[in-house]
């Protein structure tokens, strides 16, 4: 990952001068070192995939227009730098990654069709996309039907498990079961309110969050309160949360309402340098929206943050800003789909074939050392060991790092006790 | 429920509880007026209504951003112009949608909901060519963040007075505008009877090109001020557009006494049942009322007798 740490800092022309260097071993070991450098097509890809002598194709399938495009645009980005940075560090078993990139337009059965026509017309090797859990449950069926392979970056629900997919986001207990304990622990909080938006993944995030709260941490909740996605007006939420004083206000409000959410909350004198804040739903690029004047001090539970000091982030925060702008954040997900192609190519050379089969069955236990939120391992279950961190916004809409937990912690898409 | 609480505390979460269902009013009598103008007068269904409050939001951001970078010092000031700019650019779209589009359509009113879908469609992506996918963030200037301290356990939101003062201010506008000025009675004269309008001389061609201007430019007003409360982004237009519907249908088409006293009903039932229930039950719960009170009244609450 040093490598890259260098690439992201050079010039474009010194790349692509770069690049074309690297590949010139490449040519003049064709005719003696080809068969050890780049294992034969035949050998590699025995289920008829769109895999040639120089090239493999994945797809991309995320929304590019629609109401998600708001969130998916940071995730087809960080998909195609590791497309990019993996082509400029020679491919996978020696082939480039070629994509096509289809667009979801935030409808399900559309992501469905999407992804049929990505696995039976174009026969692409792996899919990156989906983000919501309404998407990818559309895409579920299509993708074990036709044995595709779909790597998923979101933070969800938990609850499913397949052999198809890759889930490089982490499932509801991982995300939230250690910044519970590091809030009770930390903020002697007794008394909880939640708030979320009125779908599946507040709703099952949140009921895990309970059962820990009332069974673990002997704790109180004094309000689980549930709104309309979209829904603009929090006054009379935030008026009960003023009568009940809670210690903790946990939230999962997403979209367009989280903007209203804080902005109404600070406005009605809710100060969340005093008020705890913990959120599941807030990230680098959801603060872009909020404003970071209003949602300074709250913490929000996740597995990476932009500002984290390792060198494996510094290099992909100034890679990813160099091929989309200084002024784009990077947020948890966007993270997550990054790893999406990285793990596809290691576990593609641990498998030492591009079959999907062989693939699923690689992938537990292959590793990512250079992932910017740190070491990953993929588990038997198909979901990545990863660590949970909780962040403090700042009023620059970055988050600061206040607490990480020591161990990877281990995903659990059914938890015992908690359903 | 109410049992733990001292009568301090429940005392003033009803004052704040009152404040919340007033300021939901206001937003609601906000969302909806340049609609009422559109749909009530000119019977044009406009779809779009949502996407041209957000190019008033996103005028706003402009200009926040303007002053940040050339004009600091007069930061604290800016939101006003924001508004007038903001006025000016969705009512200018307005004026130019009805002359390329609504015009031709104004003998089927059926057709103007399909053609302005399609127009909200455009425009949504149109934002998010010009300014990116994600949302924007509008800084607002120190004195309209936070609340008034009134008691020690009584807050009252500025933002939430600052968009009451403006409905109340714009509201008294428009009535004056349609019942008191001599534009407004030739615009209630193309409503009543367009034919006999035009034949004793108004212009109904100019009418209808600034009425529909009129709303849309109200519109993006709202647009400007929700930047307060909610988000700005390619979509948040939809966030609007059932709510605003819903009071515009339910006052009674063409009344603006009906779009007020629609907007104070829905607002006040939404917001005490939400105190009550959860969020999600208290919109089904006034939706059915609605919908009950609509099957019994289909011209909504207050109707205007019309020949027709």
């Amino acid at each position: 990952m040093s490598d890259e740490a260098n690439k992201g800092l050079l010039s474009p022309l010194r790349r692509k001068l770069l690049m074309g260097m690297a590949a010139v071993p490449a040519i003049t070991m064709l005719p003696r070192g080809a068969f050890a450098q780049a294992p034969a097509t035949s050998a590699v890809n025995t289920t008829g995939l769109a895999v040639t002598d120089t090239e493999v194709t994945v797809g991309i399938l995320h929304s590019a227009t629609g109401t998600m495009a708001i969130s998916e645009t940071g995730s087809i980005q960080a998909e195609k730098l590791a497309i990019e940075q993996i082509n400029a560090a020679g491919g996978v078993l020696g082939r480039k990654i070629k994509f096509i990139q289809e667009d979801g337009a935030s409808d399900w059965p559309t992501f469905a069709e999407k992804a049929k026509k990505l696995l039976v017309n174009d026969k692409v090797a792996a899919i990156m996309g989906c983000w919501t859990s309404a998407s990818r449950k559309a895409v579920l069926p299509v993708v074990e039907q036709y044995n595709g392979m779909l790597y998923y970056p979101t933070f969800y629900e938990g609850l499913e498990q397949s052999k198809n997919v890759i889930y490089t986001g982490q499932e509801a207990t991982q995300q939230i079961l250690a910044g519970l304990n590091w809030i009770a622990k930390e903020k002697g909080a007794k008394s909880f309110f939640f708030i979320g938006s009125d779908y599946i993944w507040p709703r099952t995030s949140n009921k895990i969050a309970r059962k820990h709260v009332e069974n673990v941490l002997k704790g109180k909740v004094v309000g689980e309160e549930y709104y309309p996605l979209g829904n603009t007006q929090f006054n009379s939420v935030i008026n009960k949360i003023k009568l009940t004083k809670p210690d903790v206000i946990f939230t999962d409000v997403v979209g367009g309402s989280n903007v209203a959410f804080y902005k109404q909350l600070k406005a009605a004198g809710i100060d969340l340098s005093k008020q705890a804040l913990l959120t599941i739903s807030v990230t680098e690029d959801e603060i872009d929206g909020i404003g970071g004047e209003n949602i300074a001090g709250a913490y929000a539970c996740m597995k990476y943050f932009q500002s984290l000091d390792n060198a494996n982030n510094k290099a992909f925060v100034s890679a990813f800003k160099k091929m989309w702008g200084e002024k784009t954040v990077i947020g948890d997900v966007t993270q997550a789909a990054y790893l999406g192609p990285w793990l596809w190519k290691l576990t593609v050379e641990k498998a030492g074939s591009f079959d999907v089969d062989k693939i699923a069955a690689a992938s537990p236990g292959v590793e990512f050392k250079g992932a910017p939120e740190g070491y990953v391992r993929i588990h038997e279950n198909h979901h990545l060991w990863s660590k949970t961190r909780v962040g403090r916004a700042k009023l620059d809409g970055q988050f600061e790092l206040i607490y990480e937990t020591a161990d990877l912690v281990e995903p659990d898409p059914f938890p015992k006790g908690y359903q | 429920m109410f049992g733990d609480y001292s009568l301090g505390d429940l005392g003033s979460i009803f004052v704040m509880q009152g404040f919340a269902g007033l300021i939901l009013f206001s937003v609601y009598v906000l969302m909806a007026l340049g609609l009422a103008i559109i749909f009530g007068q000119m019977g044009v269904i406009n779809m779009a209504h949502g996407e041209f409050m957000i190019l008033g939001a996103y005028v706003t951001w402009m200009t926040s951003n303007f002053f940040q970078a050339y004009l600091p010092s007069l930061f604290a000031g800016y939101f006003f112009l924001a508004m007038i700019l903001a006025f000016l650019a969705s009512g200018a779209l307005g004026m130019l949608v009805e002359w390329a589009l609504i015009r031709h359509l104004y003998k089927r009113p059926l057709d103007t909901l399909l053609a302005t879908w399609g127009l909200s469609l455009m425009l949504q992506q149109a934002y998010r060519s010009v300014f990116g996918a994600r949302e924007v963030g509008v800084e607002l200037p120190q004195w309209m963040l936070g609340s008034l301290h009134v008691t020690d356990s009584i807050e009252v939101p500025i933002n939430g007075v600052f968009v009451m003062c403006l409905t109340v201010l714009i509201t008294i506008g428009v009535a004056y505008v349609l019942y008191m000025s001599r534009w407004g009675r030739q615009v209630r004269a193309v409503v009543q009877n367009r034919i006999m309008a035009g034949a004793v001389g108004i212009n109904t061609e100019k009418v209808d090109r600034l009425t529909f201007g009129l709303g849309c430019g109200i519109a993006g007003v709202a647009g400007s001020a929700f930047t307060m409360i909610g988000s700005t982004g390619p979509t948040s237009g939809q966030l609007y557009i059932v709510d605003t519907f819903l009071v515009v249908v339910f006052g009674g088409a063409a009344s603006l006494l009906g779009t007020i006293a629609s907007a104070f009903s829905i607002s006040q039932t939404q917001s005490t049942l939400e105190f009550f229930m959860s969020g999600s039950m208290a919109k089904v719960l006034t939706l059915l009322a609605v919908v009950g009170i609509l099957m019994l009244r289909p011209q909504g609450l207050f109707a205007l007798k019309v020949r027709k």
